[in-house]
């Protein structure tokens, strides 16, 4: 055992845990962040993603003394009380059936969006393709992916607006 | 506090709770999210109201007796601020079916949707209506939901009636008020009627199936809120992340299990060499009885680290347990069934046949399929108090309770089961087993347990769907009609274990304890209407060698048994319309036109508008198939099949792009008529169908479960492939018919959704293969390798 600090979702956390061990488990049984699940423990099936530094990360084989950077979780997504737009997409389109895994859905298409604002579809289909879901609900998170991309760009464009005006 | 004793205790104590704070703020804040939270000192986790799975009351507070479904009050709890509660004995698998139930409920009550809520599936909370299986939601179970509500406007009619001083006929209500018809100022809410109070309503009913009061439900034409979509209310806290699932609940004092299973099928543990994990940090216990072995850690990655250094000496079986998936279907062919369904015979086929012009015989082979869970198996199971309380989405929360009572031989009201959500159900999944599992352990150390199996235990051991081997064979006479059809289906289904069975689940199998008899299984035979004047059809079950603590055991998969059946029935049928020439459409039209007859539900006629709405959806022409091989690298083609599960029937089309350099089949497009009668939720259900259509279509493009002669060898996502985001349609159409010959009827029920749409999807991809290509693939799955050999060679 040995203390590790992580700063996940703008807070900073010390834990005397085993160096080793994956920080899925440090975030869902210490930090009681539970948005990450446990799929695989192999990094297959991307249930388990968090966003550190900008990218997608399987934090189940993740172990957390090697994390260096900011985690965010999908708690951590909304801002302000608001949810984030692909969450919100998310909603519109009722995306999930079971929502296990839809987790690792929405925080990887944050990262696909935040590279590819406006993804083409196969851009879409090679950024999620080793997210799974047994619910194959992968059509309705591709089109809320979709809107989810409109919805952010119509906000920039609003914001842009404001700032010339 | 009012003695109440025969509703739940925990919906008593929500009246006497609203007695005392009677705000809606109080309401909606206890109707929020799950909140499991503990006293600073105390070991009960007091429970706070959920969305809308969630029970109250502290644990240990049993003994937990059966809620009498008998009573109104235990279906409907009215609330001072005009806003209901529905208490159901259901669960959700994932399809939406509370936000079902409570439109279903609010149009009978006469309120508002979004003043409702609904709880469901806690053994001491909600009535047995059994928990989820057979697609039974809105077809069998939202009736005595239904009457339920019905009796209750009519109480509140009543009450209303001497409230205002008016008769009943001369009252209207609307959203939960109650109004003088002549004079709408007199008025008075359900809330001021019965909020906090007891309906004190006895219903009658044989079986929990009959439950009803005096009251008549609503014809289909008054209904308000059944045919509009209502967001589903447990969407939201699925993606901010605020949901609580049964694999997230933490107890003070809980540890973590894991399985540490024999490392192959039959093997008898022969030494546990403790010392090998004794010193580790945060080791507990290991538990061990027959040849069931689990570690037991403080920490959930001490437990998993445990449970691979544990040292456990296994003495393998004699004999192999069963042949390689390879050899699986000669295997099958040649054994000897463990039991035959008596023929389905219409008309004489074999004489038929020795006057055909032409003959047509083909073998379809299904492999083992895995339901193989999003999320594995786990329970967290609390033993204190001298009770036994199981957290867990185990879709039959009810059977749980009964097989853990009986499993650890204790009295079934010292037993019950939370439901909360938890990865897609599917059928029987190994959530059964780590149910009992965790209680077994539990009850050892007398501390909570939460047992969690690994990705690769889930794979390996999680139940089956049963392999098929099938042949048909049909003649053709000189106009190319369908004159007799032998339909005959081998299924390696013996010892199908059934749920929470105390003496099938795997713990207890490990442990020697084992029935006597093994279940039978079943095969299963074509589900279409067509009208063929000579057939027979035939069923049988075999057996592997080793049957009990082997994980290659089968269990109820989506549609048990369909897909299999209906790869075989309605590939064939495409193949006779070739040999005939005929166009695939066109040769089931006539299949399903040349007789007249049909059934109580009107499967025949439905069938046919079935089929015309998916042919006229997709745009299909009328040709024959397989059509000219294009010259390029992507040939392109079009297959359709149909089927009915109970009532419920479908046809779909599915349209491929198969790439002759690699064999990888691409479908671009699908297409769905679907007619469960009633539409209670068009965009819940179209989006349960999509799913559904792409759960058959992993089972089609991907899904075997492959093994050694000793073990299963498909252990995680690589070696158990499932269907990704690159395997997506470009477009997937939904038409909901109704094709009831009296389509406004006013008793128009609805028929089950969650199944239906598995069943034609593998034959539709198969039938569009040979269209694009000319080549039959009549073995599952359509992998790349599978199919470019099948290009090369021109046969599967």
């Amino acid at each position: 055992m040995s203390n590790i600090t992580l700063k996940v979702n703008g807070r900073m956390h010390t834990l005397d845990v085993d160096p080793s061990t994956p920080l899925l488990y440090i975030l869902r049984n210490d930090l009681g962040l539970q948005g990450p699940r446990f799929g695989c423990g192999l990094g297959q099936c991307g249930a388990c993603t968090v966003i550190i530094n900008g990218a997608a990360t399987r934090s189940c084989i993740t172990p957390a003394s090697t994390v260096k950077g900011e985690i965010t979780t999908l708690e951590g997504l909304a801002k302000g009380g608001k949810l984030h737009p692909l969450q919100q997409a998310w909603i519109d389109e009722q995306v999930p059936q079971c929502g296990f895994c839809q987790n690792g859905q929405i925080m990887t298409a944050k990262v696909l969006l935040d590279r590819h604002p406006n993804p083409t579809d196969a851009q879409i289909r090679e950024g999620m393709n080793r997210t799974l879901c047994r619910c194959m609900t992968y059509y309705r998170i591709q089109a809320a992916i979709r809107r989810g991309a409109k919805m952010l760009s119509d906000a920039k464009a609003a914001s842009k607006k404001e700032v010339v005006a | 506090m009012t003695t109440f004793t025969n509703i739940p205790k925990q919906i008593e104590e929500e009246l006497e709770k609203w007695n005392v704070t009677p705000s809606r703020r109080n309401f909606l804040k206890s109707a929020g999210l799950l909140v499991v939270s503990f006293s600073a000192t105390g070991t009960d986790p007091l429970i706070t109201l959920a969305s809308a799975q969630a029970p109250a009351g502290s644990q240990g507070a049993g003994p937990y007796h059966d809620p009498d479904f008998r009573q109104l009050d235990s279906w409907i709890v009215i609330h001072e601020d005009n806003t209901a509660t529905f208490y159901v004995g259901k669960t959700d698998c994932g399809q939406g079916t509370g936000t079902s139930f409570r439109q279903l409920m609010s149009d009978e009550l006469d309120i508002a949707y979004d003043k409702t809520t609904c709880i469901m599936g806690s053994t001491d909370i909600t009535v047995d209506q059994g928990g989820s299986g057979g697609s039974t939601a809105m077809e069998r179970d939202a009736w005595p939901m239904r009457r339920a509500a019905a009796e209750a406007r009519r109480m509140l009619l009543e009450m209303g009636s001497e409230r205002l001083g008016v008769p009943v006929n001369q009252l209207a209500v609307n959203a939960g008020v109650i109004t003088v018809k002549t004079d709408p100022s007199k008025s008075v809410t359900y809330g001021q009627l019965v909020g906090g109070k007891r309906f004190n309503v006895a219903l009658t009913g044989s079986d929990i199936n009959a439950v009803t009061g005096v009251a008549k439900v609503k014809p289909v034409q008054e209904h308000k809120i059944v045919g509009q979509s209502p967001q589903r209310y447990d969407i939201p806290a699925k993606v901010d992340g605020s949901l609580k699932w049964a694999v997230d609940v933490k107890l003070p004092g809980m540890v973590h299990a894991r399985n540490v299973k024999p490392p192959v099928a039959g093997a008898k543990l022969a030494g546990i060499d403790e010392s090998s994990v004794r010193d580790m940090p945060g080791f507990i216990k290991v538990v061990s009885k027959g040849n069931y072995v689990a570690v037991v850690c403080e920490r959930e990655e001490q437990a998993i680290k445990a449970a691979k250094q544990l040292k456990v000496n296994w003495e393998k079986p004699a004999t192999a347990p069963f042949p390689s998936s390879e050899d699986l279907f000669k295997y099958m062919r040649s054994a000897t069934p463990t039991s035959s369904s008596k023929p389905i015979l219409v008309g004489n086929p074999d004489s038929a046949f020795s006057g055909a012009a032409q003959l047509v015989e083909a073998e379809y082979d299904v492999p083992f399929q895995g339901h193989t869970a999003i999320s594995p198996a786990h329970a967290l199971a609390d033993p204190s108090n001298g009770q036994m309380t199981v957290y867990s989405n185990d879709m039959k929360s009810y059977g749980m309770r009964r097989g853990v009572a009986t499993f650890l031989n204790m009295p079934q009201e010292q037993v019950r089961v939370v439901w909360m959500e938890g990865p897609q159900g599917f059928g029987r999944t190994a959530a059964d087993d780590a149910g009992c599992e965790a209680a077994y352990i539990a009850k050892e150390i007398g501390r909570p347990v939460r047992m969690q199996w690994t990705r690769e235990e889930e794979t390996a051991w999680d139940t089956k769907g049963p392999a098929f081997a099938m042949k048909v064979r049909g003649a053709l006479d000189a106009q190319g009609n369908l004159v007799a059809y032998d339909y005959n289906a081998l299924a390696a289904d013996y010892n199908h274990v059934g749920y929470n069975e105390p003496d099938t689940v795997l713990i207890a199998q490990l442990m020697g304890i084992r029935r006597a008899t093994p279940a039978a299984g079943s095969a299963a035979t074509p589900s279409e209407m067509y009208a063929i004047p000579h057939r027979r059809m035939t069923s049988h079950v075999v057996s592997l060698p080793v049957v009990w603590e082997t994980p290659v055991r089968t269990g109820n998969l989506r549609d048990p048994n369909g897909p299999q059946a209906t790869f075989a029935s309605e590939s064939f049928i495409d193949e006779l319309a070739a040999a005939a020439k005929a166009d695939p459409f066109e040769f089931r039209m006539k299949l399903l036109t040349a007789s007249t007859d049909d059934d109580r539900t009107f499967r025949r006629a439905r069938s046919i508008a079935c089929l015309k709405a998916v042919a006229e959806t997709y745009g299909w022409d009328r040709r024959s198939s397989p059509k000219a091989r294009g010259a390029g690298n992507i040939l392109t083609g079009r297959g359709i099949a149909y089927a009915f599960r109970g009532q419920t029937v479908v046809a779909e089309i599915a349209e491929v792009e198969v790439d002759r350099r690699t064999g990888h089949v691409w479908v671009k497009r699908l297409v769905c008529a679907h007619d469960c009668g009633l539409v209670v939720n068009p965009v819940s259900l179209r989006h349960t169908v999509e799913c559904a259509m792409l759960h058959s279509l992993s089972r089609a493009l991907h899904e075997e479960v492959q093994f050694d002669t000793e073990k299963v060898t498909s252990v995680d996502w690589n070696s158990y492939p499932t269907l990704t985001h690159a395997d997506v349609p470009a477009r997937i159409d939904v038409v909901l018919v109704n094709g009831d010959p009296n389509p406004n009827r006013p008793d128009l029920p609805p028929y089950g959704a969650g199944e239906t749409a598995c069943k034609p999807m593998l034959a539709a991809v198969a039938n569009a293969i040979h269209d694009a290509t000319g080549v039959r693939i009549r073995r599952v799955p359509f992998r790349d390798a599978r199919v470019l050999a099948a290009l090369k060679t021109g046969r599967a």
